[in-house]
């Protein structure tokens, strides 16, 4: 939770050319599901291209398309038209190859499981040897913190506790590309700014490509490289924002005026895109 | 509950009195102008080697004698005839539990099979257990299956259907979320059958193996009624109403309640067992 001192990325620069290669390639990616008057246009010609080691932000009001465009990406929602690729691939065959780790709004917990063996399973089903798979989310659960309670079954732990175990279940076998639904959404706003700073910290130390739904603005803000705007009906891309802060962030940013402004012109680009 | 207990006692032996009075007055006391007492009827009518209804402790008594008084492999012996039906029952209850599993995970992993199998898996529950049981012994017994087997499968014919009913639920259980994580990790159909749809479908199977035991105890007896089974709580039930041995037919079937509770209790303590990890679960 404190700010440990860091290496410092040896790619320092926040632009966008200091990113590496793209992971995520949309390219006018329609979603349409039939309805019987008018057809919903959950997402409407969006294009995106997600670099190397950036951290997306998607950010809009309910309904703006952010979790679908994310579902497309993990191959949970087909695209109606358009193109999306993976690693060059399609969501399809990421999924196959296990390109990427997934958390979800939800812990999604299976309660059955200890703790351990729940960040085990994505290692056991990648056909992992059992001592490999315990080391390594042994690792992964004394990463986000919560090393003592291997052993607990999820029921026993705090809403904020599940979700770190989520994500360390999710980091446990290295995907180069994480992708998060609003993992934070349904927890406090304490355990909240925490998960928060945990997160900013383990993507500076392991330039993990993330991708990230969420629709609070100050979460966008402090954690993003970039912050894609949404709007609904149709849902699509209204801004893409840079963001000019360090790669370095602290929550005591958050009043800093580069910060506020910076989440002034997100919620502008919200405002426009509501008209 | 002992309030209960004693009020069904009092008139349990009022009923006595008075199922049993006529009969004791035409055969133990001579007729209705021979010289007895109300306290002579009244004893007679608790103690008679034939009545309509037996009281509690002449009950209680035939069960002691036929428990404790004759070595366990004596046909006398009601443990013998106890051992008897709770191995078919096991048996049937065992082949009960993986059929109706085996049909339940066919059901959720094809339309096809749940169209072509679920309407005759209901109609085979209405057929009467009565009416099938002699078909299937006889069946049985002319390609010389004898003994324990052919009384496994009528208990396996009652029991399966609540199991598949139950695991149909339960394997259907899983929340879409759990599913899409699976999905994410690239799992295939039976990695998400034995690491999520089986866990999940667990809570669900146990009340349901519970209520297929003591189908399945039921089928057992039914099926060692019709041959004239040599053993069997069934056949006790047989001979001694053959012989109109009123106090024996009920000792049998207090045998078989006992019998009954014994294997719900244990499938509850496999239940305990199996679940013992998850809080919100009971």
């Amino acid at each position: 939770m404190n700010a440990s001192p860091m290496p410092a990325r040896p790619t320092a620069s926040v632009s966008r050319p200091g990113f590496g290669p793209s992971v995520v390639q949309i390219n006018a990616a329609s979603v349409t599901y039939p309805a019987p008057d008018a057809p919903v246009r959950a997402l409407h010609e969006v294009s995106l291209d997600i670099r190397q080691g950036e951290f997306v932000s998607l950010i809009g009001p309910s309904g703006c398309g952010k979790t679908t465009l994310l579902r497309v990406i993990a191959d949970l929602e087909p695209i109606t038209s358009g193109q999306v690729l993976v690693n060059g691939r399609t969501p399809h065959e990421a999924r196959l190859a296990r390109a990427y780790g997934y958390v979800f709004q939800a812990a999604a917990l299976l309660p059955w499981r200890t703790v351990l063996s729940n960040v085990m399973l994505p290692l056991e089903l990648q056909g992992r040897q059992p001592d490999e798979a315990r080391e390594i989310a042994r690792t992964q659960l004394a990463r986000v913190g919560l090393e003592q309670f291997e052993r607990k079954h999820p029921w026993q732990l705090s809403g904020g506790m599940q979700q770190r175990v989520s994500i360390a279940r999710a980091l446990g076998f290295e995907p180069k590309l994480l992708m998060m639904d609003e993992p934070f959404g349904a927890l406090d706003e304490i355990t909240r700014d925490d998960l928060n700073a945990q997160l900013q910290q383990l993507w500076r130390r392991e330039q993990r490509t993330v991708v990230f739904v969420t629709h609070s603005i100050s979460e966008a803000v402090y954690l993003s490289t970039r912050i894609v705007v949404m709007s609904p009906r149709p849902g699509r891309i209204v801004k893409v924002i840079d963001s000019p802060l360090p790669a370095e962030r602290t929550l005591a940013m958050r009043d800093t005026p580069e910060f506020m402004a910076l989440a002034h012109e997100v919620r502008d680009a919200l405002a426009d895109g509501h008209h | 509950m002992a309030c209960v207990l004693a009020v069904l006692m009092l008139l349990w032996y009022a009923l006595a009195i008075a199922l049993n009075a006529p009969g004791a007055i035409e055969r133990h006391l001579g007729g209705p102008d021979a010289p007895w007492t109300a306290t002579e009827l009244v004893q007679t009518t608790w103690s008679m080697a034939r009545p309509i209804l037996p009281a509690p402790h002449q009950i209680a008594q035939d069960t002691w004698h036929s428990l404790l008084d004759w070595p366990i492999d004596h046909p006398r012996s009601l443990i013998f005839h106890a051992r008897v039906t709770a191995e078919a029952t096991l048996l049937g209850f065992v082949l009960g539990a993986l059929l109706g599993a085996l049909l339940a995970i066919g059901i959720v992993h094809s339309v096809t099979l749940e169209r072509a199998l679920m309407p005759w898996i209901v109609a085979s529950q209405t057929v009467p257990v009565l009416a099938i049981a002699p078909i299937v012994l006889v069946v049985l017994g002319s390609l010389g299956f004898t003994g324990v087997l052919p009384k496994a499968v009528i208990a396996m014919y009652l029991c399966f259907f609540p199991v598949t009913v139950a695991m149909v639920q339960g394997l259907r259980a899983p929340q879409a979320i759990e599913r899409e994580l699976l999905h994410t990790y690239a799992a295939t159909r039976w990695q998400g059958l034995w690491l999520l749809r089986l866990p999940s479908a667990l809570p669900y199977l146990f009340p349901a193996l519970r209520v297929a035991v003591a189908a399945g105890l039921v089928g057992a007896i039914v099926a060692e009624l019709p041959t004239g089974a040599q053993a069997g709580l069934g056949a006790r039930l047989l001979t001694s109403s053959y012989y109109g041995n009123t106090v024996q037919i009920w000792s049998a079937l207090l045998m078989a309640t006992v019998l009954g509770v014994l294997l719900t209790t244990a499938v509850s303590g496999l239940e305990r067992l199996a679940l013992r990890h998850r809080g919100a679960v009971r």
